[in-house]
């Protein structure tokens, strides 16, 4: 009696059809991902290139106008978004050992820390909006030196972390659709590409602020000292 | 007694498996995707080539006839902004590439089918923008929106067209995305990389630029919005900006996609001239890693757009020096073209003529370009009718006919059907008789000091004007013959072999249109490309 080979109901569903196999599969996926942060490497590039050259150009203006930002704020949003790596590896770590509950929890934590930055981030646009900091809308710079360019400084400020939270927040829905999948039983230890690829991204992210944070906090803070 | 005709055997392929809008529109088919592109490139090339017929129309006279100035402006921009982001960037990747690069390979569909799909999306999208900005006013700061006018005093819908182009460059990073890991990771059994086709080494190299440099220009596009929407100011002097910020950035894009435009039909002409002299290319390595140098020296030498911009005098040296640097792997392609060609049993089939078309006029293209890169020759000749007509010798004479020579080359396989070689033959000649009247009078023009840019101009240059516009028109009925005897092919064409040219490639091995799987069982390569010596015969005799 001929007996035909049913594969396992995982790799009918996961493997596409014009893989080979699923480790052809995989590598895909990572190099996919890693080539699109590459990308997105040189998507900010241009903006931190402008700030490279605006900073050294102006150097007075963005001394005395970083000084306008809120060192606590800043700091705390680099502690809140380090803490969401973490919760995030943690996150792609239970899905590798394939516990559905943890891997659901900490991609809530994820969601939960990403929430409280980007609420911070507003608070924080907010207060700049109040104290007229925003460029173009009744520009007043009180105490900065070299008034002229130290609305370079702001609209810097803006480009900066407003393209920085736009990530945020495309990280967030997505987020909120891993979160649904992972409940539902989505991923397993065998398959989580979109978990791992998801965290890739999340520490890129996180990255950038890394970078964001000294750039547009700290300069010239040992001149002034921390208010 | 009537008797029913003997049922026509219709083979099986990607075109006919499935039927419906829905199985086009909805396709993850890398072919089926290839021909969607077609379709939409085609129409937007015949917008751009409309635009540049009005332009060649009101320059047939010294004088303002048909447009005004405002007018004249927009149309130049419109011309600019649709052939370079909506026809030559995505022309011969988008299409060809998309079609041959996972057929070339052995592989069945790109690595990422539905992005792919998802890229074409993003393409129309981009030209829904770009058509709203045409039907609503326009846009008039020129296709390289320079700052401050494009951000603070033009009149033109700015914001609209720049998200237009923002978002088309997503399709280009997301097809390039593709076409790398595709070409890490799907190759065949055995198809190592120094065994792959030019076609797809051209190919890696124009991705590689696309994922590095779309990336920047679309960040500049966003501050410019940014800019003109919400006066949050960066290059704008009045926000204590500088502009030339601006076309540092623009720059370092937009020099790289001239290679983004000529690298892919720089694989195809390899192909063309290895398959019609029936020969393998000679130095095959150095056109290979040519095409990445070009890769990566156009990188390094943005510069030399803004020798009269302010920028100091010993960058300019050094962006002149980089300018003169990049001009040798494009020598080494032509030198190699060449000594393929030498002692090679030449068959001067449609493809072949384009292709040697090709060689003659990006050759004129690219020594202009030596001439241009020189510091002090160029601030003579900086916006002058010279720079004109050498960059559309490189996109038009090299980037455009490179795209005809592919898709003559692969219509066969494609659609599986012959065109007509006679009137495909005279296409060809019309095409690069038109280009060189066209062109080659504004190089003097240029010289004399006609500026771009202009519909007024002295009586005195209107010899060479009207010289320029008659060669349009010749042009401009080269490129509409292969419209009418393509499409006739389709219909009535005779079936194609599956190898029609005598070539060597895994796509020439498999039916004619391909099966949607590509191949009935993955190739395995045993040996490198162009080995002639294992075609059996050339079917075809045009």
């Amino acid at each position: 009696m001929a007996s035909q080979v049913v594969p396992h109901e995982h790799e009918v569903t996961t493997l596409k059809h014009h893989f080979a196999n699923d480790e052809q599969q995989k590598d895909a996926s990572t190099i996919g991902m890693w080539v699109f942060l590459v990308t997105e490497i040189m998507f900010f590039g241009g903006l931190f290139l402008a700030y490279f050259a605006y900073r050294q150009a102006y150097p007075a203006a963005f001394a005395s106008a970083s000084n306008k930002t809120n060192l606590w704020l800043g700091a705390a949003n680099t502690t809140v978004l380090i803490c969401s790596s973490l919760t995030m590896a943690m996150a792609v770590h239970s899905a590798s050992v394939g516990k559905r509950k943890l891997l659901v929890a900490f991609l809530v934590l994820t969601l939960m820390l990403g929430g409280i930055f980007l609420g911070v981030k507003a608070y924080e646009y907010h207060d700049k909006w109040v104290h007229h900091e925003v460029p173009g809308y009744h520009f007043d710079c009180e105490g900065c030196d070299d008034a002229g360019h130290a609305p370079l400084f702001f609209s810097l400020y803006f480009g900066m972390t407003g393209l920085h939270a736009t990530h945020m927040l495309v990280g967030f829905v997505i987020l909120v659709i891993l979160i649904f999948q992972s409940a539902k039983g989505k991923y397993t230890a065998k398959w989580y590409t979109p978990i791992e690829m998801f965290g890739l991204y999340w520490h890129f992210v996180d990255i950038v602020w890394i970078f964001l944070f000294p750039l547009l906090y700290l300069i010239d803070r040992s001149k002034t000292g921390l208010k | 007694m009537i008797t029913a005709p003997p049922p026509v055997h219709v083979k099986k392929n990607y075109l006919n498996e499935k039927t419906g809008l829905k199985s086009w529109l909805l396709t993850s088919d890398h072919k089926r995707i290839a021909i969607l592109y077609l379709i939409v490139v085609t129409g937007f090339f015949a917008l751009g080539g409309i635009f540049a017929g009005l332009i060649r129309l009101e320059l047939a006279t010294p004088a303002g006839d048909l447009f005004e100035s405002n007018q004249y402006n927009k149309i130049f921009t419109m011309h600019g902004i649709i052939m370079v982001f909506f026809f030559l960037i995505p022309s011969i990747p988008a299409i060809l590439g998309n079609f041959l690069i996972p057929m070339m390979i052995g592989a069945k569909d790109l690595a990422f089918p539905r992005i792919n799909l998802l890229s074409w999306y993003i393409y129309m999208l981009g030209g829904v923008f770009t058509l709203y900005v045409l039907f609503t006013g326009g846009v008039d700061t020129g296709w390289t929106f320079y700052t401050p006018f494009s951000s603070s005093y033009s009149n033109g819908y700015v914001v609209a067209a720049g998200l237009g182009i923002f978002i088309n460059g997503f399709s280009a990073i997301l097809t390039g995305l593709n076409f790398i890991v595709t070409i890490h990771r799907m190759r065949a059994p055995g198809l190592t990389w120094f065994r792959l086709p030019l076609f797809v080494w051209a190919h890696y190299a124009t991705s590689a630029i696309q994922i590095l440099g779309t990336p920047v220009i679309a960040v500049t596009l966003f501050l410019l919005v940014l800019e003109r929407g919400l006066h949050i100011g960066f290059f704008d002097p009045a926000y204590g900006g500088d502009p030339v910020l601006f076309q540092h950035l623009f720059w370092f894009y937009s020099h790289p996609a001239v290679y983004i435009m000529i690298l892919p039909s720089m694989g195809v002409i390899s192909e063309v001239i290895s398959t019609f002299s029936s020969k393998k290319p000679f130095g095959y390595t150095f056109i290979a890693f040519s095409s990445v140098a070009i890769a990566v020296f156009g990188f390094l030498v943005w510069g030399h757009h803004l020798f009269v911009a302010g920028q100091s005098i010993y960058a300019g040296l050094v962006f002149s020096v980089l300018s003169y640097v990049v001009a040798i792997p494009s020598a080494i392609k032509v030198f190699n073209w060449a000594a393929t060609m030498y002692k090679g049993q030449i068959r001067m089939e449609t493809p072949m003529l384009y292709a040697i078309g090709f060689i003659g006029l990006f050759t004129v293209g690219g020594l202009t370009g030596v001439v241009l890169a020189s510091l002090g020759m160029d601030v003579h000749l900086t916006d002058t009718y010279f720079v004109i007509a050498h960059f559309h010798y490189v996109m038009v004479g090299g980037a455009l006919l490179g795209y005809l020579s592919g898709l003559h080359f692969w219509w066969p396989k494609m659609f599986g059907k012959m065109y007509s070689d006679v009137w495909s033959k005279v296409s060809a000649v019309l095409v690069f008789a038109g280009f060189n009247l066209t062109f080659g009078p504004q190089f003097l023009l240029g010289y004399m000091g006609m500026p771009r840019r202009y519909h007024v101009y002295p009586p005195e240059f209107q010899v060479f004007n009207v010289l320029s516009s008659a060669g349009a028109s010749v042009l401009g009925l080269g490129l509409l013959l292969p419209a009418v005897y393509l499409t006739w092919s389709l219909k009535y064409g005779e079936d194609a072999p599956p190898n029609p040219w005598g070539a060597t490639g895994l796509e020439w091995q498999t039916q004619s249109p391909p099966i949607s799987e590509n191949f009935e069982v993955t190739p395995v390569v045993t040996h490198e490309a162009y080995d002639y010596s294992t075609v059996q015969e050339v079917v075809h005799i045009g």
